[in-house]
C-alpha cells in the first residue's frame, strides 16, 4: 500500500474529530439530567463524565468497537483490495461526524450510533456491493434499536414504582429514604459492575472467574452504598424549603443517589459510544498496518484511550454549553424521577455493551424517561417530541448512508483508484 | 443549539394551578373588606375593593388562559388533561362569582340591615375561609405528585378535604340562619331590597359551593 501514513493521519484525525462531536453533544444528553435535578453542577458533571465515559470506554468499549469494525461489513471481501475498507471507513468516520454536526447544529435528534451504522452499511452496500454486508448482524443491530428502549422504559418502570411503594407513600418518606436509598446505589454499582467484569477484562490484564466476578460487584456495590450512606446522614432538614415542598429533603437524598447513576451513565455511555468513534479507526490501522484484513484480533487499548481522550476534549471544550443548556430545561426531573431513569439506562446499555451492540443511548435514556411517566412519575411528557425522536432514526441512517457513499467515491478519487 | 432532550418535558401544571387559586382567594378575600365597608356606609373603601376584586379576577383569566395554553393533547400525564381543565375551571369560578357579588353590591348601593349585619359578616367570612381552605388543598398538589396521588399525602389531602366539607356546611346553616332574620324583616324593607337581598346571600353562598367543588375536583384526581 502506498498511501499507509496518509491513511493513518486520516483516521487518527477522522476519529478524534468523531469523538470530540460525541463528547460535545451526546455525553451533554447523557449527563444533563443529573445537572438539571440539581444533583450536580456543571463543573462536577465534566469531571463525572470525563472520569467515567474515560473508564467505560476503556474498560467496556471493546466488544461495541470490535462490531463496529467486523461486525458490519464482511470483511473477507475485502481481502483483494484492502484499500477499499480503508477508504469505506474513513469516509463513514466523516460522514457520521459531518452529519452529526450539521444535525446536532439544527438541534435535529441524531443519534451517533445509527449515523455511523448507516454509513458503513451505506459505502459497503453502493460502493462495494450488497454481498459485502453481514445482514443477519446488521438485522440483530436494528433490531437492539427497537428493545434498548423498550427494556430501559420496563426497568425504569419498576425502579420508579418500587421507590413510590417503599418510600414515597409512607408517612415518614425521609427515614425510609435514608434507609432504602443506599440500597439502590449497592444495586447500581453492583449490576454496572457484574455486567463489565462478565464481559471480561482481558485487555487490561485482569481475568476474574464467575465466583470472583460476583465477590468483586458485591463488593464494589457495598462500598459505594457506604459512601453514600455517610453523605445521605449528613443532610440537615431543611424546615423552611420543608414547608414549601414536603419533600425537598427526600429528594436531595435522592440528589446523592443520582451522583452514583450519572457516574453510571457516564461509564455506559463511554462503554457504547466511543465505538463509534474508534471502531472504523481501529479498522483503517489494522489493515494499515498489516496489509491484510482484519483477522479478530483484539481492539489495542491504545485505540480505546485515543477515543477516550477525544471524547473527554469535546466534552471540556463544547459539552459543557450544551449540557447547561439541557440542564436547565429539565429540572420537571427531579431525582427520585432522574436516578430511575438514569439506572435504567445505563444497565441497558450496559448489559448492550457487553453483548457487543451498538445501541442509541439516547433513544435508550428517552425509552427510560417514558418509563417513569407511565409509573405516572412525570406531570408532563411530550409525546409528539417523543415521537419524532423515535422517528428520526428513520431519516438518520439514509442520511448517514448518502454522505458516506459520496465521500467514498471522492476519496477514491482522491487516492487515484477511480481513472 | 437547542436540544430534543429537553423537549420532551412538557411543563407541569402544577405551579400555575397553585398561583391561579392563589389569586382566587386573594380576589375572593376582598369580599370581607368590601362588604365591612358596606357596613359601615363608606363607599369610597367598596369602591377600592371593588377595583381590587375586578383587578384580581383579570390576573386570575389570564393564568387560567395560560394553563390551557400549555395543555396541549399529546402530553403523558399522572392525571386526565380534562381533569386538570374542569379543576381550573372551578377554581376560576370562585373569582367570577366574587366579581359578580361586588359589581351587583356596587351597582345597586347594597344597604345592609342592622339586624342582620353581624352575621352576614360572619357568614361572608365563613364563606371565605372555604377558599382558603380550598386553597391550602390545590397547594398540596406538588406533594401529590411527587408521591403518584397515593399513600399518607393523599389521605392528608382527603382529610383537608373533609375539613373543607365542613365549613361548607356550616355556611350552609349559617345562610339559612340569616334567610329567617331577613324573613321577620321583610314587612319593613322596601320589597325589592329584600329581592336583592336574597341574591346576595345566595351569590355568597355559591361561593362556598364552588370552594367545596374544588375539593370534589381534587379528591377525583385520587381516584385513580
Amino acid at each position: 500500500m502506498e498511501h499507509v501514513t496518509a491513511y493513518l493521519i486520516l483516521a487518527v484525525a477522522f476519529g478524534l474529530f468523531m469523538a470530540w462531536g460525541i463528547g460535545a453533544n451526546d455525553v451533554a444528553n447523557a449527563m444533563a439530567t443529573s445537572v438539571g435535578s440539581k444533583a450536580l453542577t456543571i463543573r462536577q458533571a465534566i469531571v463525572v463524565a470525563a472520569i467515567f465515559e474515560f473508564c467505560g470506554a476503556v474498560l467496556a468499549g471493546g466488544e461495541v468497537t470490535a462490531t463496529i469494525r467486523q461486525g458490519i461489513v464482511d470483511t473477507a471481501y475485502f481481502a483483494d483490495d484492502p484499500e477499499l475498507l480503508v477508504m469505506g471507513m474513513l469516509s463513514s468516520l466523516l460522514a457520521a461526524g459531518i452529519w452529526l454536526l450539521v444535525a446536532s447544529r439544527r438541534g435535529w435528534p441524531v443519534s451517533t450510533t445509527h449515523s455511523i451504522v448507516g454509513a458503513i452499511v451505506g459505502f459497503a452496500a453502493v460502493g462495494v456491493g450488497l454481498d459485502t454486508i453481514k445482514w443477519g448482524s446488521v438485522g440483530t443491530i436494528v433490531m437492539s434499536w427497537v428493545v434498548s428502549p423498550l427494556l430501559a422504559g420496563v426497568i425504569a418502570f419498576l425502579i420508579f414504582t418500587s421507590v413510590r411503594l417503599l418510600i414515597l407513600v409512607h408517612p415518614d418518606p425521609l427515614a425510609r429514604a435514608r434507609r432504602f436509598v443506599p440500597m439502590y446505589m449497592f444495586l447500581a454499582g453492583f449490576v454496572i459492575t457484574l455486567i463489565t467484569l462478565f464481559k471480561g477484562l482481558k485487555h487490561i490484564g485482569l481475568e476474574l472467574g464467575a465466583a470472583q466476578a460476583y465477590m468483586a460487584a458485591v463488593l464494589i456495590g457495598l462500598m459505594i452504598a457506604v459512601i453514600g450512606k455517610i453523605f445521605i446522614d449528613r443532610i440537615e432538614v431543611d424546615r423552611k424549603a420543608e414547608k414549601k415542598f414536603h419533600f425537598h429533603t427526600v429528594e436531595r437524598v435522592f440528589g446523592v443517589l443520582m451522583v452514583v447513576t450519572a457516574c453510571s451513565m457516564a461509564f455506559a455511555h463511554g462503554s457504547n459510544d466511543v465505538a463509534n468513534a474508534i471502531g472504523p479507526v481501529a479498522a483503517v490501522i489494522s489493515v494499515a498496518q498489516t496489509g491484510i484484513v482484519g483477522d479478530a484480533s483484539a481492539v489495542s487499548l491504545s485505540i480505546l484511550l485515543l477515543g477516550g481522550a477525544g471524547i473527554v476534549v469535546g466534552l471540556a471544550t463544547y459539552g459543557r454549553h450544551v449540557i447547561a443548556t439541557v440542564g436547565r430545561r429539565i429540572t420537571e426531573l427531579t431525582p427520585s424521577r432522574g436516578f430511575a431513569a438514569e439506572l435504567a439506562a445505563a444497565t441497558t446499555i450496559v448489559l448492550a455493551s457487553g453483548t457487543g451492540l451498538p445501541i442509541s443511548t439516547t433513544h435508550t435514556l428517552v425509552g427510560a424517561v417514558l418509563g417513569v411517566g407511565m409509573a405516572r412519575g412525570i406531570a408532563a411528557i411530550n409525546l409528539a417530541t417523543v415521537g419524532r425522536i423515535f422517528l428520526s432514526w428513520l431519516v438518520t441512517i439514509p442520511a448517514g448512508a448518502i454522505l458516506s457513499i459520496l465521500f467514498y467515491f471522492t476519496l477514491r478519487w482522491a487516492f487515484g483508484e477511480l481513472a | 443549539m437547542t436540544s430534543y432532550l429537553a423537549r420532551i418535558f412538557g411543563s407541569s401544571p402544577v405551579a400555575p394551578l397553585q398561583a391561579h387559586m392563589d389569586r382566587v382567594y386573594q380576589c375572593a378575600k376582598q369580599l370581607i373588606a368590601l362588604f365591612n365597608a358596606v357596613a359601615a356606609d363608606d363607599w369610597q373603601k367598596v369602591g377600592e375593593a371593588r377595583q381590587r376584586i375586578t383587578e384580581l379576577e383579570d390576573e386570575a383569566d389570564q393564568l387560567k388562559q395560560a394553563i390551557r395554553g400549555k395543555l396541549p393533547r399529546n402530553l403523558l400525564m399522572p392525571v386526565a388533561r380534562g381533569d386538570i381543565l374542569e379543576l381550573v375551571l372551578v377554581q376560576d369560578k370562585i373569582a367570577n362569582r366574587a366579581k359578580d357579588v361586588s359589581g351587583l353590591v356596587v351597582g345597586r348601593r347594597m344597604r345592609l340591615p342592622p339586624q342582620i349585619s353581624a352575621p352576614f359578616l360572619a357568614f361572608v367570612a365563613r364563606s371565605i375561609d372555604a377558599v382558603k381552605k380550598a386553597r391550602k388543598s390545590v397547594r398540596e398538589l406538588d406533594e401529590l405528585y411527587e408521591t403518584g396521588f397515593r399513600g399518607a399525602e393523599a389521605r392528608l389531602v382527603e382529610s383537608l378535604i373533609e375539613e373543607l366539607d365542613s365549613i361548607e356546611s356550616d355556611t350552609d346553616r349559617m345562610q339559612t340562619e340569616i334567610r329567617a332574620r331577613l324573613f321577620a324583616l321583610e314587612k319593613d324593607l322596601p320589597p325589592v331590597e329584600v329581592m336583592f337581598l336574597y341574591r346576595v346571600i345566595e351569590l355568597v353562598g355559591e361561593i362556598a359551593d364552588m370552594a367545596e367543588r374544588v375539593g370534589r375536583r381534587l379528591e377525583l384526581l385520587l381516584t385513580y
